[in-house]
């Protein structure tokens, strides 16, 4: 890296440095002249939205561990101690706890730019696969963050989310007992739970490095999803993207601090408040609001599947929720190869266009049933936008390619954003 | 070239000038001494403006979870055979993004507290020295601190001793552990209640609900004893007998001395006890936000200059 070509600097001490150490001519040419598509939407901000969000986490995350204390029976009063008695630990536990549910929203409406205009296609499938594999780590980090209260939210997050490796045919229970440290959801739980969770945004960070530098290998896409055929096509990133980018994370960091210090506990549950209690179990078990649709997944598999008429059983109901429930996710993995459609953006397939929408639909309503007591309507519900879920990526994806005729594409990105001045000019007029 | 110049510096001086002022207005609320706070009891239902869309307690589906509380410890009394809880919203001094807490409500529930609710329920995590917050001053806690009798030691020989309580202690519990709580109590263990304001749907407008819902049950349901009916009880059943009675608290400020005003103060104690930051938290909040919007504003003008040469 950065090796090669090198950039001569007017200042002495970073010409000195980056003759012995690149690092200028590094950030110069990823950052500064970066070439990249003139016409990107707001859309293309949320990767650096992300990206600050991590960093945010990591920060506050840090000093909120020095008050921290990972023991089941002090966890909750040390939460407690850091919401009362540490200065400012109130505003550092609040920014965590909403800035893990930002994180989300943040990288929920990230993936869903990468699947509107078709940013997982040649060549950024391994792109694409290292933002699944941080959307993974990201929701283990998350998952363990929440339990580390101790409270009835993460101590029975932990015994239902632990429970599910149990329905893993043969090592499932060892697999279990791994990763409870014994043989209930107890204080060893929340100790390797805590190490993970202080371990994995390091990892996840460093994916990030490898996500950013494979972007920066292929290019970024744009909201034409055609690619860039010269230098007329783009512009440099500095100031250019510089500047809208944190303009559109300036706005998005107002909703973050609205949020965080108007409604702290909107986006949370009042179980976080009651300390854990392995001998009460909550009426109502629900997971933070960004797990809700894959929990709902994993609730509607509501039957065994085997032979029908007889009692053999191939996958215990159990087992099939969690099946769904991982697969899910793995259909994103393997998704560069279920949609084979050679045009990128939606702006030019129609079709596709509205089926995605009506993924989006589906995945929200499964949020709302992910919140629900799994009982009448809400499992019908749950069940039928699974079906959708899995036929889109499955059977819709795969036809569309085939089938679908996509609408004329421009010849450059230049000449649509020429086209587009000259309409808005007209309309001016 | 010059003027995006001008435009970037511009962000970065109001960037400074945020953070100084963030800096500078911080420090009296570090040491709690914000005019609000030394201001004493004088401004008793200081009009509440409840700006509904900001009071965003979420409330629907009003406790399901809330279910666990005295009901269900009661060796599993609290059957969901009852009806659906009524929570009504209630409007606050604290509503909104600048409510602030009512000293006076404050003190007085904290009364009611101290005089009835303590009797059977804990409020461990708070200090006496806390009490400062609801305008005492530091020889009334201390005053109150020695009047609970604090079990400390061991001393020197060994032995546990009693001595009087300091500012620094935390409340006393009323019972030394869970099961002489549940013992005292049929069974059931009335909760902590330093977080019970953020531990149940609905807030304060749920204690509020809870402590003015006791009614005669249904002529068709027969209660156990040790069972009370209350309306705003998900289930409706639960272990603890109606608390307040109008005139059992002797208010010293000639406000109404009625179960309904006993239970508004209680509630808007037990809030501020689970969220006692929440004032710096909303002023911090406005500052944070208008400083967030002038420099939104700023970057905005930035970008329209420098795109201006590609548009």
């Amino acid at each position: 890296m950065g090796s090669g070509h090198r950039a001569t600097f007017k200042n002495p001490v970073v010409n000195w440095i980056d003759e012995r150490l690149p690092i200028f001519t590094l950030m110069q040419k990823e950052y500064g002249t970066f070439p990249t598509p003139k016409n990107f939407n707001y859309f293309w901000s949320f990767g650096g939205i992300a990206m600050t969000m991590l960093i945010l986490m990591i920060v506050t995350g840090i000093f909120l561990a020095m008050h921290y204390t990972p023991h089941a029976s002090m966890a909750f009063g040390s939460v407690e101690h850091i919401m009362r008695d540490v200065n400012w630990g109130w505003m550092l536990r609040y920014l965590h706890m909403n800035g893990a549910s930002f994180f989300f929203i943040a990288v929920y409406i990230h993936i869903f730019r990468g699947m509107y205009y078709g940013s997982y296609k040649k060549p950024r499938e391994l792109l694409w696969i290292l933002g699944v594999i941080i959307f993974l780590l990201m929701m283990a980090t998350a998952f363990m963050g929440y339990t580390l209260p101790w409270s009835q939210m993460g101590g029975w997050a932990a015994t239902v989310i632990t429970n599910l490796f149990s329905a893993i045919p043969v090592v499932g229970d060892s697999i279990v007992a791994l990763l409870w440290g014994g043989f209930s959801v107890d204080n060893p739980t929340l100790n390797r739970f805590f190490a993970l969770h202080y371990l994995m945004p390091f990892v996840i960070f460093a994916v990030v490095f490898i996500h950013v530098w494979a972007l920066h290998i292929s290019g970024s896409n744009n909201p034409l999803g055609i690619d860039v055929k010269g230098p007329q096509d783009t512009l440099p990133f500095n100031p250019y993207y510089t500047i809208k980018d944190t303009f559109g994370l300036a706005v998005f960091m107002l909703a973050y601090v609205a949020v965080t210090f108007f409604f702290p506990n909107m986006l949370s549950h009042p179980d976080h408040y009651v300390q854990y209690d392995p001998m009460v179990t909550p009426a109502h078990i629900v997971p933070e609001w960004y797990f809700l649709p894959f929990y709902a997944i994993l609730r509607a598999i509501t039957f065994d599947i085997g032979i029908p008429f007889t009692d053999i059983v191939f996958i215990p109901a159990k087992l099939g929720g969690v099946i769904a429930m991982f697969g899910s996710i793995a259909l994103l993995l393997v998704l560069p190869w279920l949609d084979t459609h050679p045009v990128r953006s939606a702006r030019f397939r129609p079709l596709y266009r509205q089926f995605l929408l009506l993924l989006v639909a589906s995945v929200v309503v499964l949020g709302y049933v992910g919140a629900q007591l799994p009982e009448g309507i809400w499992v019908i519900l749950g069940q039928v936008c699974t079906a959708y879920y899995f036929g889109f990526f499955l059977i819709i994806l795969p036809i569309l390619s085939r089938k679908e005729v996509a609408k004329p594409l421009p010849h450059s990105i230049n000449e649509a954003v020429l086209k587009e001045q000259s309409l808005k000019a007209e309309a001016s007029v | 070239m010059v003027r995006t110049r001008f435009l970037l510096s511009a962000a970065f001086a109001v960037m400074i000038a945020g953070s100084q002022a963030f800096a500078a207005q911080s420090e009296p609320q570090v040491l709690g001494g914000t005019p609000e706070q030394a201001e004493p009891a004088a401004m008793e239902k200081e009009a509440a403006p409840a700006e509904s869309a900001a009071a965003e307690i979420p409330h629907e589906a009003a406790a399901p979870a809330a279910a666990a509380e005295h009901g269900a410890e009661a060796g599993g009394a609290a059957s969901h055979s009852g009806g659906h809880s009524v929570i009504a919203e209630q409007s606050w001094s604290f509503d909104g993004i600048f409510g602030t807490y009512d000293r006076a409500a404050l003190q007085r529930g904290f009364q009611v507290y101290k005089e009835v609710c303590s009797a059977c329920h804990s409020m461990s995590r708070l200090a006496y020295r806390n009490l400062a917050d609801l305008g005492y001053t530091e020889a009334e806690i201390k005053a109150i601190a020695a009047d609970v009798s604090i079990t400390d030691g061991p001393n020197d020989e060994g032995e546990m001793f009693d001595r009087p309580g300091r500012p620094s202690d935390h409340f006393r519990a009323p019972y030394v552990n869970i099961q002489a709580a549940k013992y005292a109590n049929n069974g059931a263990f009335p909760p902590d209640l330093s977080l019970i304001a953020k531990a149940r749907h609905g807030g304060a407008d749920y204690i509020y609900a809870i402590l003015t819902g006791y009614e005669e049950p249904p002529a068709n349901r027969e209660l156990l004893p040790g069972q009370y009916w209350n309306k705003a009880m998900n289930g409706n059943v639960l272990a603890m007998p109606a608390p307040l009675n109008a005139g059992q608290v002797a208010y010293g400020d000639g406000t109404d001395q009625s179960v309904d005003q006993y239970a508004r103060d209680v509630a808007q104690f037990l809030t501020w006890a689970a969220e006692p930051h929440m004032e710096v938290r909303k002023r911090t909040g406005v500052k944070v936000f208008l400083f967030l919007l002038v420099f939104t504003g700023v970057l905005y003008a930035a970008k329209r200059k420098v795109w201006s040469k590609v548009h």
